[in-house]
């Protein structure tokens, strides 16, 4: 199994009392709540533990993209990426970005991914996703053929990367004479690893097992059960098409906190993740899935979902769901361990500071985390892979 | 209420149609929550017309066909729709994004019309005059900002749709987004074709039109030659709806007049 040190880097001084006058930390919550002094600092943190990872031994770290909002100050991840590719040595990096469908223009991707490549030596991750929902209001981009764009600003993008230039692409969104770019990809045989993230989504597990792609298929944020349901979904899609899935395409995004002892851990986090849960992800449902991100039927499906239990998410409910897994060593290795043997993931994405988790906390959870959970799953998977 | 339900098959698509009434013929194109019941304007107007209202392909009872990718394609479509049905001096009558493509249809080919009615009609855009944003409306806004009375609002909000309805409204809304999320409600180019519309051309508004601004009203005034605007005060995005007596006294003494 491998490690990563995921970050969203969210606007972690948000005024929370936002919420008395705006109904969400996205599109339409007004950008003065964003004070530049501070950005720049929390900027530079974030960066500054980001490449605390790379010492501290993650095999890789991620960043992210999302668009008008206090959730993730990362619009336009590459940049992030850019400046993680000089100063870190080892870690692969991951941009999970970039959301297709928003381009007007997909080959900036094909680019901006290729230089992240070129200058790492072939330590880039190509994320691709189609962004949520709230993307298509920000952006003003047509949800309804997010599915199109998507899948046709993939096939561009790898025909940029796998076919000789120039050639010619001829799709319904996008056209083009020349595609023929500069730099070629540093990864060339046949191209760097696509990881594709997902809130869940039967469509995509079905597209990304194809035996043409094998695309590591990312969990995001959800309970174990889905995590299990979605995973269990891949492999046996890919023995439908006849081959068995390994655990390089399965991966888990989760947020993560773990202390000296359970009791500790959990005082720590809650205010923190439950301003995560709380007030970072609040959005209503029309901005989560406007019309066309999903299909109608799993629309219908979340919608019913929605009525059954609005209830609010606290860390005691995620902590349950294990959406979340927070404790001591101890408790977080039992956990993971369990879960891993259970599901077969091959990657765990771990989001170690979230919402309004301070410097200070962060570090802590960082380096308990990759000195006493990281080295002894390792071994329990190293061996039983042996 | 006296009407009929059919499906037809043109171009290769499934269409649901409601029918009543005998006379002069008046096709009814509908807006972005289509046109599942027979309303009572409906019915008032079938007193003097034969009222047919097809559901346009993506919404309702009709198919969602591959080629349907925006208003160009709906408005060519219901061209098929008039020589299918031999229809000959067509009283059109569209209301919302059903009067946006009315008037497409109408700079596409007016051979076949007798007159043309825009009710609040999606399609152009006048610089700095925002329409709402219906997309991020919840189902509370949604009711409270289509009527002007609202006790309509109440009406509509007290009824909670069924699993099959919300489907249905959900389709509704995903070929409205083909249809109109961008360019939000308008199409870049219309404004410049309006002038070649010659038929005669009633524009109805509700003074309180919160989803399309009643300022727009002017706009098409202005753009379409042989035409009138009609603004009725104390109402929201639906005349026919919420005042539906005033609106087919409108548009059938329009009719009336421009009818030789």
């Amino acid at each position: 199994m491998k490690f990563y040190f995921m970050h969203l880097m969210p606007y972690a001084d948000l005024d929370l009392s936002y919420d008395e006058k705006h109904n969400s930390a996205w599109v339409t919550l007004p950008n003065t709540f964003f004070d530049p002094k501070k950005g720049h600092q929390l900027y530079n943190r974030y960066l500054d533990e980001l490449e605390y990872a790379d010492q501290l031994g993650f095999d890789g770290i991620c960043v992210n993209e999302h668009h008008s909002n206090a959730y993730g100050l990362m619009p336009i991840p590459g940049v992030m990426a850019g400046a993680l590719a000089r100063r870190t040595k080892n870690v692969k990096i991951a941009i999970l970005g970039r959301a297709l469908p928003l381009l007007n223009n997909p080959l900036t991707v094909a680019e901006e991914f290729a230089m992240v490549d070129n200058i790492t030596g072939g330590r880039l991750i190509a994320g691709m996703v189609r962004g949520i929902g709230a993307e298509y209001h920000s952006w003003g981009v047509n949800p309804a053929f997010s599915h199109e764009r998507f899948q046709e600003a993939h096939d561009l993008i790898l025909q940029a990367w796998t076919q000789p230039g120039p050639s010619v692409f001829e799709g319904k969104h996008y056209n083009f004479e020349y595609v023929n770019v500069w730099p070629r990809v540093y990864q060339d045989n046949p191209h760097p690893p696509i990881w594709i993230p997902s809130q869940g989504s039967s469509e995509t597990i079905e597209w990304a097992a194809h035996p043409d792609r094998k695309y590591t298929y990312l969990q995001t944020f959800a309970s174990v059960s889905t995590v299990a349901r979605y995973m269990k979904m891949y492999k046996d899609v890919a023995a439908g098409y006849g081959y068995e899935a390994t655990e390089d395409q399965l991966g888990w995004s989760l947020p993560l906190y773990v202390a000296e002892t359970d009791e500790i851990a959990r005082k720590e986090a809650k205010e923190h993740i439950e301003a995560f849960l709380q007030k970072f992800l609040r959005m209503p449902m029309e901005m989560l899935l406007p019309p066309g991100y999903t299909s109608v039927k799993s629309m219908v499906g979340a919608l019913s979902a929605k009525a059954g239990h609005a209830m609010k998410q606290t860390i005691d409910s995620v902590i349950e769901e294990g959406k979340f897994i927070c404790g001591s060593p101890a408790t977080v290795r039992e956990k993971l361990e369990e879960y891993q043997s259970q599901i077969g993931f091959g990657h765990l994405l771990t989001l170690l500071q979230f919402g309004t988790l301070p410097a200070e906390l962060t570090r802590k959870n960082m380096e308990i985390y990759s000195k006493e959970v990281m080295p002894y799953l390792r071994n329990v998977t190293s061996r039983k892979a042996a | 209420m006296s009407f009929t339900e059919s499906t037809e098959t043109i171009t290769g698509c499934n269409v649901r149609f409601m029918r009543g009434g005998k006379g002069a013929p008046l096709l009814f194109l509908h807006g972005s929550s289509g046109a599942a019941r027979w309303a009572p304007f409906m019915e008032k107007l079938a007193e003097s017309y034969e009222v047919i209202v097809p559901e346009h392909p993506g919404f309702g009872a009709s198919d969602s066909p591959e080629w349907l990718d925006g208003m160009s394609d709906l408005a060519f479509f219901y061209l098929d729709v008039i020589d299918h049905l031999g229809l000959d001096k067509v009283n059109l009558v569209g209301g919302s994004i059903g009067g946006w493509l009315s008037a497409e249809i109408a700079i596409r080919n007016q051979t076949k019309l007798n007159s043309l009615t825009v009710v609040a009609p999606a399609g152009i855009r006048v610089k700095g005059l925002r329409k709402g944003d219906v997309f991020l409306w919840n189902a509370e806004e949604t009711a409270r900002n289509l009527f002007h009375d609202q006790t309509y609002a109440e009406q509509m909000l007290a009824t909670p749709p069924s699993k099959e309805g919300l489907e249905v409204i959900l389709k509704n809304r995903l070929t409205t987004a083909k249809l109109a999320w961008e360019p939000r409600f308008y199409n870049p180019d219309l404004h410049k074709w309006l002038h070649r519309i010659s038929v005669p051309t009633l524009i109805v508004w509700g003074g309180d039109d919160k989803v399309v601004p009643a300022g727009y009203g002017p706009a098409w005034r202005d753009l379409i030659p042989d035409s009138r605007l009609e603004v009725i005060e104390n109402c929201g995005h639906l005349p026919q709806v919420e005042k539906a007596e005033r609106f087919v006294e409108l548009v059938g003494g329009f009719i009336g007049e421009v009818t030789r």
